[in-house]
């Protein structure tokens, strides 16, 4: 099979400014890639903009995905392709429970209406793995959830949707030790049970821990600067992104 | 058109509430307000002497007060062009819904409510134009005592005297135009008395519906509900669209007395040709309390203010309510509340939507007399424009008579994010379903004081009205 998703020199701006100058990436089913870069260089433009935000403009270029030119898809319907997009800072919604979201999503997604018993088990068994309070399901939308907790419901929301891709941004932020270890497991469940590819942009190494990296892309100032093996990871903590500023 | 339920299905179209019955055969009078129309409409409704001189003491009140100067224009109605009495052909009321005529009787079953009162009713009322076409409650409540029916009987039975002691007392003729109006023309509406100590289980109905163009609907409700006692009481109202202007100036006067409680439901559909001034008024004695859900959605113009008045000691009344305002309406809503007892307590908690250039006002006036000691009011009000065409405002009033009083007011106004709908959307969900699931949770502390189908109704409301709201 062809690659699952296909960026090809990408460029998008948001108000006034071009962010990113012509990204190019492939990721094929089962891969997992990890995106690094400094603060502002357009790691969640990139996440935004492979979701369909169209809040960020595409100027020029095409994102495919399964093959299909998917440049001009709502974010609706690259959902129901099947792309996921964890966000950096997930949205409060007051009035709608967490359950009740997911189970919208789900039975969108499956095109069926579940059982409410069946569709709470499950969801109540991801909780568990993500030591979530089963409380949480009842609770409105990522209101008044910590910064971890957010995280932790959007990483049960991947597990619930299951996408062929998910992009994870900044997951492990936020989280104390022992929840980026719980969540790390939850993605390296996903990505073990499916053929469900990962493209995670992150600043640290510890949500890697458990899973396999195959590639690793450095994006600064609005291009991929660099791209490596799991290696790259390691040598970018040790020496930072010093080496691919531009000066 | 295919027969579906009204608050039993996931997506209700506008049918639902637009379909119109051909008006043949119904007994009408002239457009416009006279004297000779006035008496006309006594006679045929046969009141007791005492109403017809009252409606014509009305009339002449009407006719010496001046429009109001402020809340939305109300140019667009022309009372020389409202039929103020339409009577349905063969009216007699009923409590048999077979004895009901035929398109009459369809029309209810359309809006779901015979099959509601099976269900989860204790007693209905359904009013068709001018008169009420049913009037039925369940044989063990009206076994406990409890009298619902139209007041055009009651007022010739035995609560006869009951009745002209309280009608149009708390609203009297004189509080504005429109009250006189009601006062002139008033047909129609439920009487309730609910005696010392009885607890109504199930909710009572009454369902008003104005099928003809250019007419007006004057129902009064009076509701009696001894100390004690306890009822829910449920009014819907919707009518077709017309490209006419219709008139609802309703009147619905509570009393609650001593360690009473009654809960007061309204669902509002009326048609956008409607002009709603409608008043509504409710007293509370000593221990009392008064429960107030309102979701107003029609109309093309509305003024809807229920007051209450915290008459007795330790009295207190909630009000919950959400208005919905889209295209072409302008609703002005808000409630008034009066402290006159001590240790009076008052909570109030609105929702007001705007979107697609409707404006939505929501008015609020607390008065504390001075002598509510210890009295407490918290008035919490939320908007929400769904774009930037649309008007939200907030007007809160407060007068505080009294120095040992806390009165809060919160107002809080805010537009749809495009981050959450695109955050909804990320997960698969249609963006215009995304929008209905941001306004309904907007909506849900309201909709949860409704009772559940009617909740539904709320939601399939909101769907609705953000169908092609995406621009
Ligand atoms: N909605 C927006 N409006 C205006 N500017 C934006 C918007 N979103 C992003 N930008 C700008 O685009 C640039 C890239 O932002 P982006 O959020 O993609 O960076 P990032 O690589 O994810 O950074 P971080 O590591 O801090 O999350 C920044 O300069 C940011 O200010
Ligand atoms: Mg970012």
């Amino acid at each position: 099979m062809s690659e699952l998703l296909k960026v090809n020199d990408l460029h998008v701006s948001v108000e006034d400014g071009e962010i990113l100058h012509g990204i190019n990436l492939s990721v094929n089913p089962g891969e997992t890639h990890v995106i690094m870069g400094p603060n502002g260089a357009g790691k969640s433009t990139l996440g935004y903009s492979i979701m369909g935000n169209n809040h960020y403009q595409v100027n020029s270029g095409k994102i495919f995905f399964k093959g299909e030119d998917i440049t001009e898809l709502s974010a609706t319907d690259r959902a129901k392709s099947g792309i996921f997009l964890t966000f950096q800072n997930p949205i409060e919604i007051p009035g709608i429970s967490l359950s009740n979201f997911i189970k919208n999503a789900y039975d969108t997604k499956n095109g069926s209406r579940s059982k409410l018993w069946d569709f709470r088990k499950l969801l109540e068994k991801y909780m568990e793995k993500l030591n979530m309070d089963k409380s949480y399901a009842n609770r409105d939308l990522n209101v008044g959830f910590s910064g971890g907790e957010k995280k932790k419901a959007e990483i049960l929301q991947m597990l619930m949707l299951k996408p062929d891709l998910a992009i994870l941004d900044e997951t492990d932020s936020g989280l104390d030790v022992d929840a980026v270890r719980t969540v790390s497991d939850g993605v390296k469940a996903f990505h073990e049970n499916g053929d469900g590819a990962l493209v995670i942009i992150t600043h640290s190494t510890r949500i890697l821990e458990s899973l396999d990296v195959d590639y690793t892309h450095i994006l600064v100032n609005g291009k991929i600067v660099a791209t490596g093996d799991a290696s790259l990871v390691d040598e970018i903590n040790a020496n930072g992104f010093e080496k691919y500023l531009e000066d | 058109m295919e027969k579906k339920e009204k608050t039993y299905v996931e997506d209700v179209d506008r049918s639902l509430y637009d379909f119109r019955n051909v008006d043949e055969d119904v007994y009408k009078v002239e457009e416009g307000l006279t004297p000779e129309i006035v008496k006309q409409i006594s006679k045929e409704k046969n009141d007791p002497e005492w109403m017809t001189e009252f409606r014509l003491k009305s009339l002449e009140i009407y006719n010496n007060k001046p429009m109001s100067n402020w809340g939305p224009p109300i140019d667009g109605l022309d009372i020389d062009n409202i039929v103020t009495y339409v009577k349905p052909k063969n009216n007699k009321m009923s409590a048999d819904w077979n004895e009901v005529p035929e398109d009459i009787k369809s029309t209810f079953e359309k809006l779901g409510i015979p099959q509601a009162e099976r269900e989860s009713l204790a007693g209905v009322g359904a009013q068709y134009d001018s008169e009420l076409v049913y009037h039925n409650v369940r044989e063990e409540v009206a076994a406990q005592g409890v009298i619902y029916t139209d007041l055009e009987s009651a007022m010739h039975g035995e609560y006869a005297d009951m009745i002209k002691e309280h009608f149009m007392k708390l609203i009297t003729p004189d509080d504005h135009k429109f009250a006189a109006l009601h006062g002139a023309v008033w047909s129609g509406g439920s009487f309730v008395y609910v005696p010392p100590g009885v607890s109504v289980e199930i909710p009572l109905q009454s369902y008003f519906r104005l099928n003809a163009p250019g007419a007006g609907q004057f129902e009064h409700t009076l509701i009696i509900v001894d100390e004690g006692a306890d009822l829910h009481f449920i009014e819907g109202c919707s009518a077709p669209k017309y490209n006419v202007a219709n008139l609802h100036a309703g009147a619905v006067e509570l009393f609650v007395g001593k360690n009473a409680k009654l809960r007061y439901s309204t669902i509002e559909n009326w048609s956008k040709n409607m002009y709603n001034l409608n008043t509504k008024r409710a007293v509370v004695e000593e221990g009392g309390t008064m429960e107030w859900v309102s979701g107003s959605f029609g109309s093309h113009t509305s003024y809807l203010y229920p007051m209450t008045i915290l008459k007795g000691d330790d009295s207190k009344v909630e009000f919950t309510g959400i208005t919905f305002a889209g295209e072409g309406q302008d609703l002005d809503t808000g409630l008034k509340v009066v402290h006159v007892g001590e240790r009076t307590l008052s909570t109030v908690n609105t929702k007001s939507i705007s979107k697609s250039g409707g404006i939505s006002t929501f008015r609020s006036a607390v008065v504390i007399g001075p002598k509510a000691k210890g009295a407490k009011s918290a008035v919490d009000c939320s908007s929400l424009m769904l774009d930037d065409i649309s008007r939200s405002d907030t007007i809160p009033v407060m007068e505080v008579n009294c120095d040992d009083a806390d009165v809060g007011h919160e107002a809080k106004i805010g537009r749809i994010s495009d981050e959450a709908i695109f955050y909804l959307m990320s997960r698969g969900i249609s963006e215009e379903d995304a929008r209905a699931m941001i306004v309904s949770g907007f909506a849900d502390n309201v909709s949860k004081e409704l009772p559940l189908e009617y909740a539904v109704e709320m939601n399939n409301l909101i769907r609705i009205e953000m169908v092609g709201s995406i621009g």
